[in-house]
């Protein structure tokens, strides 16, 4: 549960940005951002998740390196099976389709 | 991205590590904590303590959520899930936590609705699709998952959720370091300071370590190097007296932290007068409870909520070691009734748990080469 893992924003999916949809490692899936309010994001940018929110906006090259820290820790798996368990990704993607 | 490369450079490693055995005393004898699980984690998986001298001891601290929460309130959890209304939620090093009554997975096995989640959204989520249930959220963390439950339940009360409700045990980091300086059976010489617990409640509220207490804390980064790097600024100052607040993790840590997730603790939570920790024992103001505005949503305010006090099993010295008295090994259970597939006590459950960590990187090696 105190995983961080990385992901870069690929898209904003609600109006009042409160969603973003995100690619770690090709995996693509919604966490919330509205911990990064006060924080500009774009698209591109690449964003530390905990337990479904996004927490810290990072560079690029500190993302790569934290993927290589879960895996080198052997929790990269663990890492893909949270991002892939988040349940509320899945409703609000089809509520905004 | 030269810098991701170099942090994996054995050279920089070993000078930093060469840096370090240079710089501490041989007169002295130097103990270091870290706070956080995560870095305890990394320092077992690295084998960090190898490369330093005999007279740096790195002690392991109290930053496992799973491992300080007392035996009691997971028994109070267990029994939310024994009413037939409720389907409890908890994140996945949860389900396995032994209580009085056996672990989550257990009693789920047994037949009561118990599910695990990754994200206090998915709870939530639960929540709405099943109105006839009442979906309890097990919340535990410090200020790294607090601010996700406190959206979280922001979140409930503008929708008017009225089947969802939180059973609070998030801690924060700072009073349970007080308590330990407090500790007379505790000295330490300086803190290697939590990396992500710092992205939100940032550099600040640790000077009082320096201020109080005249012992410097470097917020550390998780890579073998980053944790080498902590460790000499750290013994720099203690060599020359200082005692300050450094950030070595300035790439991902702010020095005011995050003002989102601090204004979202804020308005959602309020201190509890004191609440009780594995191996610590009851410390004032050191957990978070839901303010009255959000008492629909708070599960000790919606169902009874039993209060249990469970004494750990007499054998198992979890205490000893989250204080940093004892070290994994020294525990009498520690590898035989008490592993990471069968555990005891909860340090042998997380991978940041100090125990499971020195189980799976030194113990089994140990066995495999004869030690």
């Amino acid at each position: 549960m105190c995983l961080a893992i990385p992901g870069q924003i690929v898209q904003f999916d609600s109006p009042a940005k409160h969603m973003a949809t995100i690619d770690v490692s090709g995996v693509k899936r919604q966490v919330n951002v509205d911990l990064l309010r006060g924080t500009p994001l774009e698209v591109g940018d690449w964003v530390l998740i905990h337990v479904g929110f996004a927490m810290s906006k990072i560079s690029e090259a500190q993302a790569q390196e934290q993927l290589r820290l879960l895996t080198m820790l052997g929790e990269a798996e663990q890492a893909m099976e949270e991002l892939e368990g988040y349940q509320f990704a899945e409703e609000e993607r089809s509520s905004h389709a | 991205m030269k810098y991701v490369d170099e942090f994996r450079d054995p050279k920089l490693i070993e000078k930093a590590a060469e840096e370090i055995r240079r710089l501490a005393d041989p007169k002295r004898h130097y103990r270091i904590m870290e706070v956080c699980g995560g870095h305890t984690h990394s320092i077992y998986r690295f084998g960090l303590q190898d490369l330093l001298p005999e007279n740096l001891e790195l002690v392991h601290g109290p930053g496992c959520p799973v491992c300080v929460l007392p035996m009691g309130r997971v028994d109070d959890g267990l029994k939310l899930a024994q009413d037939p209304q409720i389907t409890l939620t908890a994140f996945g090093d949860m389900m396995r936590v032994p209580g009085q009554m056996g672990t989550p997975l257990e009693m789920k096995a047994k037949g009561a609705d118990i599910r695990m989640v990754y994200s206090p959204l998915d709870a939530l989520k639960l929540a709405q699709k099943n109105p006839e249930r009442q979906v309890v959220f097990f919340a535990i963390g410090f200020e790294t998952t607090a601010p996700s439950t406190a959206l979280t339940l922001k979140r409930a009360r503008q929708m008017g959720i009225p089947n969802f409700s939180v059973f609070c045990n998030h801690v924060t980091i700072i009073p349970a370091m007080r308590a330990i300086l407090d500790s007379p059976d505790m000295r330490l010489d300086g803190f290697v300071g939590p990396g992500h617990v710092s992205t939100v409640i940032g550099c600040r509220p640790y000077e009082f370590v320096a201020r109080e207490y005249g012992r410097p804390v470097v917020v550390s980064g998780f890579e073998p190097l980053d944790l080498l790097q902590s460790l000499l600024m750290l013994l720099r100052q203690i060599n020359q007296g200082q005692a300050r607040v450094e950030n070595q993790y300035e790439r991902v840590v702010p020095w005011e932290g995050n003002p989102a997730a601090l204004a979202a603790l804020a308005e959602v939570f309020e201190l509890r007068p004191y609440f009780e920790w594995r191996g610590l024992g009851f410390i004032s103001q050191s957990a978070l409870k839901l303010r009255p505005e959000y008492a629909p949503w708070d599960a000790e305010a919606r169902f009874e909520v039993a209060g249990v006090r469970v004494t750990d099993p007499k054998a198992a010295q979890c205490g000893e070691v989250l204080k940093g008295v004892l070290k994994p090994p020294q525990c009498k259970l520690f590898g035989k009734e008490c592993t990471p597939e069968k555990p005891v006590g909860a340090l042998m459950v997380s991978s940041e748990g100090a125990c499971a960590a020195y189980y799976n990187y030194v113990h089994c090696a140990e066995l495999v080469s004869g030690d």
